[in-house]
């Protein structure tokens, strides 16, 4: 686990995420913000679910909690965008996006961008750790959480 | 009793007694506003069914369609607007849905002549591909949006990267289907890509969009209106000597298959591995039966992964059965997307492709198949609820 040294993957600009209205996964980013890695886990069958959501989807359950997971994972796809949509991205070269599975919270998947050299191989099932990239401009601020290849 | 329900099912109590579209335009060249498009298509439906649009007693559209069903009642001056029905979910993957729920409509006696419907002039309202412009994203695309995943492409490449890495489908596969839809769409001229043939060395120079999908991989924008009239197979009976029927219509999601941020069970899937097993028992036909095949395509890895998950090919013979000469109308053994499809006749949310189904079975396909009595269409693949329609000839039932 690491923070980056200076700047952002992706340039600013980009629309900020914000918690849902009603709450529903406001310790996600309270998490993020700590540096932490926070995901379900469902208080009676134990099930780690995401994305978030009020229910159980194993035991249907509503006594969802939020646990703090080691931030390590492994590539499970990947793409690398060459055609960017969003003005803020619009003189941006080719970026990365991993889907990762973590095999300690019942395989379950996030996204993020990877870092590291661009024209890369990237191999599936490789080891991957998080990275807190902190936007402490953000209105209010905000963490996002990017892979990398684990250090050996 | 069948644990499906396929012995109440709708397999040959309902026909496709018209079909409409109106010219396909290139995205934001449309001179008709919207709404337009659509009362332009519904006429058109109408015309070639025989049937008077005062008949029309009841609507079904999808992906949240702008021109609700009071409006249109309203233009077309309907003397009792009996059903009307939105099918939920984005993506094109209501294109099949719409015939299933007003096949069931009119099949229920909740209305008589149904219209499925769509309509798209994204110049007026907003692309597809072009992500978000607000100050803050909450719920799912928080968690998207800011890692530069928006567009269609972004959010479905992954699952193709996993479909080549964990069955070993070619890029050339997927090139296949783009060909196919070029091929077909050069006799067809209502296809925005008529005149505008695609070669294999065009397909591999063309740029990146984002890995795995090159440009050719990717559907068209487009701006248009189709719809389709849905009536009992009596009165199509009535209204043609060769009614087009409604053999089994079918949405299909499975466990979590609309779980935030990639996370269904099953990943790399096109959505279709329960529906295509109740569609084909409602329908009474199995994979060999099927004479013609319309795929949709948002992206051509989708199109392989619909192809093997409806039966047509396995994962194992993908690669050596999906081959630029086994798709082509003339002479293929699967002929695929023989209007063009939504890579190059038009993007119209699929609508089209379940038009070009039933052009099939009429014998009035731009690229007709010699002796169709089976004919598949599906919708939006990989999407959370994807849907699937066979039709076919009053032979099939036997
Ligand atoms: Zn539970």
């Amino acid at each position: 686990m690491s923070s980056l040294a200076e700047g952002t993957y992706l340039p600013e600009g980009l629309t900020q995420p914000a918690p849902m209205r009603d709450g529903m996964d406001a310790p996600y980013w309270e998490g993020t913000h700590e540096h932490e890695l926070r995901v379900q886990r469902c208080a009676d069958c134990g099930t780690h679910q995401w994305g978030p959501d009020w229910v159980c989807h194993a035991c249907q359950s509503l006594n969802v909690e939020w646990v703090t997971v080691e931030p390590t994972a492994r590539i499970y796809s990947w793409q690398r965008v060459h055609h960017p949509v969003h003005p803020a991205l619009a003189d941006h070269g080719p970026y990365i996006v991993v889907l990762v599975e973590l095999p300690h919270a019942d395989n379950l998947r996030m996204l993020g961008n990877l870092l590291g050299d661009l024209m890369a191989d990237i191999v599936i099932g490789s080891d991957v750790e998080a990275v807190f990239e902190d936007h402490d401009n953000g209105n209010p601020p905000y963490t996002l959480v990017h892979w990398q290849a684990t250090r050996s | 009793m069948s644990a499906s329900g396929a012995d109440r099912g709708l397999r040959g109590r309902t026909a496709v007694a018209g079909v409409g579209e109106t010219t396909y335009y290139k995205r934001g060249q449309s001179t008709d506003p919207e709404f337009v498009l659509v009362v332009k298509a519904i006429l058109a439906a109408c015309e070639d069914a025989g049937i008077n649009p005062r008949e029309i007693d009841g609507f079904c559209s999808y992906s949240n369609d702008r021109n609700a069903p009071a409006r249109l009642a309203n233009a077309l001056g309907l003397e009792e607007l009996r059903y009307s029905n939105m099918q939920w979910g984005g993506g094109g993957g209501g294109a099949a849905a719409v015939v299933q729920n007003a096949a069931s409509a009119v099949h229920a006696g909740s209305a008589n002549v149904v219209v499925a419907y769509r309509g798209l002039a994204q110049g007026q309202f907003g692309r597809f591909g072009q992500g978000g412009r607000r100050p803050a994203v909450r719920g799912e695309f928080a968690y998207t949006l800011p890692y530069g995943v928006m567009s269609p492409a972004q959010m479905y490449a992954m699952r193709t990267t996993r479909l080549m890495w964990e069955h070993g489908i070619d890029r050339s596969t997927m090139r296949a289907v783009a060909l196919a839809a070029y091929h077909h769409a050069q006799n067809n001229p209502r296809a925005v890509m008529y005149g505008r043939p695609l070669d294999a060395e065009t397909y591999d120079s063309s740029r990146w969009i984002t890995e795995p999908f090159r440009l050719y991989d990717c559907c068209l924008e487009n701006d248009g209106g189709a719809a389709m009239i849905v009536t009992s197979a009596e009165r199509a009976a009535d209204l043609s000597d060769t009614p087009v029927l409604v053999l089994a219509a079918q949405q299909s999601g499975g466990h979590r298959s609309g779980a935030w941020v990639h996370n269904p069970t099953d990943y790399a899937t096109s959505s279709f591995k329960l529906g295509a097993q109740h569609l084909y028992e409602q329908a009474g036909v199995t994979p060999d039966d099927v004479d013609v095949v319309q795929s949709y395509e948002n992206f051509t890895g989708a199109v392989v992964m619909s192809l093997i998950e409806h039966g047509l090919c396995t994962y194992e013979n993908a690669n050596e059965v999906l081959t630029f000469e086994n798709l082509r109308a003339d002479g293929g053994s699967i002929p695929l997307n023989t209007s063009g499809g939504n890579l190059a006749e038009c993007y119209m949310h699929g609508l089209g492709m379940q038009i070009e189904a039933v052009r099939q079975v009429r014998g009035d396909s731009t690229n007709q198949v010699p002796n169709v009595n089976v004919s598949l269409s599906n919708a939006g693949p990989m999407v959370e609820i994807a849907s699937t329609a066979i039709y076919g000839t009053a032979e099939v039932l036997g």
